[in-house]
């Protein structure tokens, strides 16, 4: 904890060393840019580029039968979920309001046959979801927050395997899409999964909190030079992806099934907090919904900003816009009144006062390497 | 990056002044805040500024900014480098020549005093020092 109150990775001294431009984050000290957004955005989308995600959450959760507590506290059907798979899925209020977007990992079961689980969750709702799962505990189920131990590196983009593959023992060829495994890289034990924010391919590596300067120098050091990324253009690839961010298409006041996250919430399935909810908005129709804007002309939307119809009714938000380095023209995510989500829809974004083209188009904006399967 | 023939304001503005012209723009040191400038909006020729007043925003990847006028008077040239309607829009130039090609607009100064309220080159450095 510094001065200010604010967190630090155990790469804060390296991210000034390489020239980051620290802002706060989240209650973190983090890099948003080292050499420039619109450049470290194509590197990732052209090549390979290097993430410090180490603000973000890891919960634990161990226990004989933890796939039923963590099936009744998340949207999706995790009954389903496989060991050394990866499902991505929100957790709700009893009201459907959604407390956070995360990331479900299942590592083989252990010798004792217990079951064992993390929960990666966002940096901004970590105190908030761990309070929110042990408050929900059950007997015979041990939950405990790794996020202070844990560090997290991302490789991201078409060449990440090719990168990557040299410094580990795992196999990547043969990790799949939302699977994780086990290895070491650069000598270092690490969690690998391949996953990722940015619609490339690419692996997160989860590693002790203090094996996380040498990892990032291992890598870096090698030949390939890979570029480190910041936040900002975490930001502006995970945007051209279509993908949410809490704080702004997903929040408390927000339904899964507003947010575009009905295709992760299963209503058929096993009961758990929220359902209700959710059953109940989409038997009366959903009201509001998710789109993505394409600017037709050079103006950037903006989160916040107000969006109409051609008649000047306000119809919806901006929930996250930014210039897109891809495509060179403005995008956004907005939420706006189902009678207007139709694909092909024109659509004003009132920017300062102006009233500024733009049409929906369903995201992604941008198809890069992800895998799909 | 402070050419000590201009002069500066507090929020990183820069004046050029030839006769009763001034040319206006943002420091190198803004740029740098900003990051990769890709748009922005100044008012059309014959607006009247006034000084200490937004006059428009430059906007980078990541945020919005507001320009304010260091000085007062008639928009006579804006940068045509810079209109987004134009066919050779250029906002990187802001990044790479803020000083040179980068500059926004040109206005008659309607009040020449005004420009005693600016920073020199020395002044505006040690600002940049403190940020």
């Amino acid at each position: 904890m510094t001065a200010t109150g604010l967190l630090r990775t155990p790469l804060y001294e390296v991210h000034k060393r390489e020239g980051g431009k620290i802002v706060e984050f989240a209650g973190w000290e983090m890099p948003v840019e080292y050499s420039g957004i619109k450049q470290e955005h194509l590197a990732v989308r052209k090549d390979v580029g290097l993430f410090d995600l180490s603000h973000m959450g890891e919960i634990e959760i161990v226990g004989k039968e933890a796939i039923y507590f963590i099936d009744g506290l998340v949207t999706n059907d995790i009954m389903r979920i496989q060991q050394g798979q990866c499902m991505y899925t929100c957790m709700c209020r009893p009201n459907g309001g959604i407390i956070d977007d995360l990331i479900v990992y299942r590592f083989p079961d252990l010798e004792n046959g217990n079951q064992y689980f993390w929960l990666v969750v966002n940096a901004s709702n970590c105190a908030k979801d761990f309070q929110w799962v042990k408050d929900h505990g059950t007997p015979g189920v041990t939950i405990t927050d790794l996020s202070m131990k844990t560090a997290l590196l991302a490789v991201q983009g078409p060449n990440a395997q090719n990168y990557l593959q040299p410094f580990t023992d795992a196999d990547l060829e043969v990790l799949s899409y939302y699977h994780l495994t086990r290895g070491d890289v650069a000598g270092i034990p690490a969690v690998i999964s391949r996953t990722g924010y940015t619609g490339e391919d690419g692996f997160e590596i989860y590693i002790d909190w203090d094996k996380a300067e040498e990892l990032w120098n291992a890598l870096r050091q090698a030949e390939g030079h890979i570029l480190p990324i910041g936040l900002g253009a975490r930001d502006t690839l995970r945007l051209e992806a279509g993908y949410s961010l809490y704080g702004h298409e997903i929040d408390e006041d927000t339904l899964p099934v507003n947010a575009s996250l009905g295709w992760v919430s299963s209503l058929n399935t096993g009961d758990y907090i929220g359902r209700d909810a959710l059953i109940k908005e989409k038997t009366e129709g959903i009201k509001t919904a998710i789109v993505g804007l394409m600017m037709q002309s050079r103006a950037i939307p903006r989160q916040g900003y107000p969006v109409e119809d051609n008649e000047g009714h306000v119809v919806g938000k901006i929930t996250s816009g930014t210039f897109s380095p891809s495509l060179e023209r403005g995008i956004a995510l907005a939420m706006v009144d189902t009678a207007h989500r139709s694909t092909g829809t024109e659509l004003k974004v009132v920017v300062r006062n102006r009233r500024e083209p733009a049409v929906i188009q369903r995201p992604p904006f941008w198809r890069g390497s992800v895998r799909r399967g | 990056m402070i050419p000590n023939e201009l002069k500066y304001t507090n929020d990183h503005e820069w004046v050029r002044v030839n006769g009763d012209v001034a040319e206006i723009g943002i420091t190198h040191f803004a740029q740098d805040q900003l990051g990769d400038i890709v748009f922005v909006e100044i008012p059309a020729v014959g607006t009247m500024l006034e000084a200490g007043v937004a006059l428009g925003v430059v906007e980078s990847v990541k945020t919005v900014s507001d320009i304010l006028a260091p000085v007062s008077g008639e928009v006579l040239e804006v940068n045509p480098k810079l209109q987004e309607d134009g066919d050779d829009f250029h906002p990187e130039l802001v990044n790479s020549d803020p000083y040179g090609e980068g500059w926004m607009l040109r206005l008659r100064l309607s009040d020449s005093a005004e420009l005693d309220k600016l920073l020199d080159a020395e002044a505006y450095k040690a600002i940049t020092e403190e940020a």
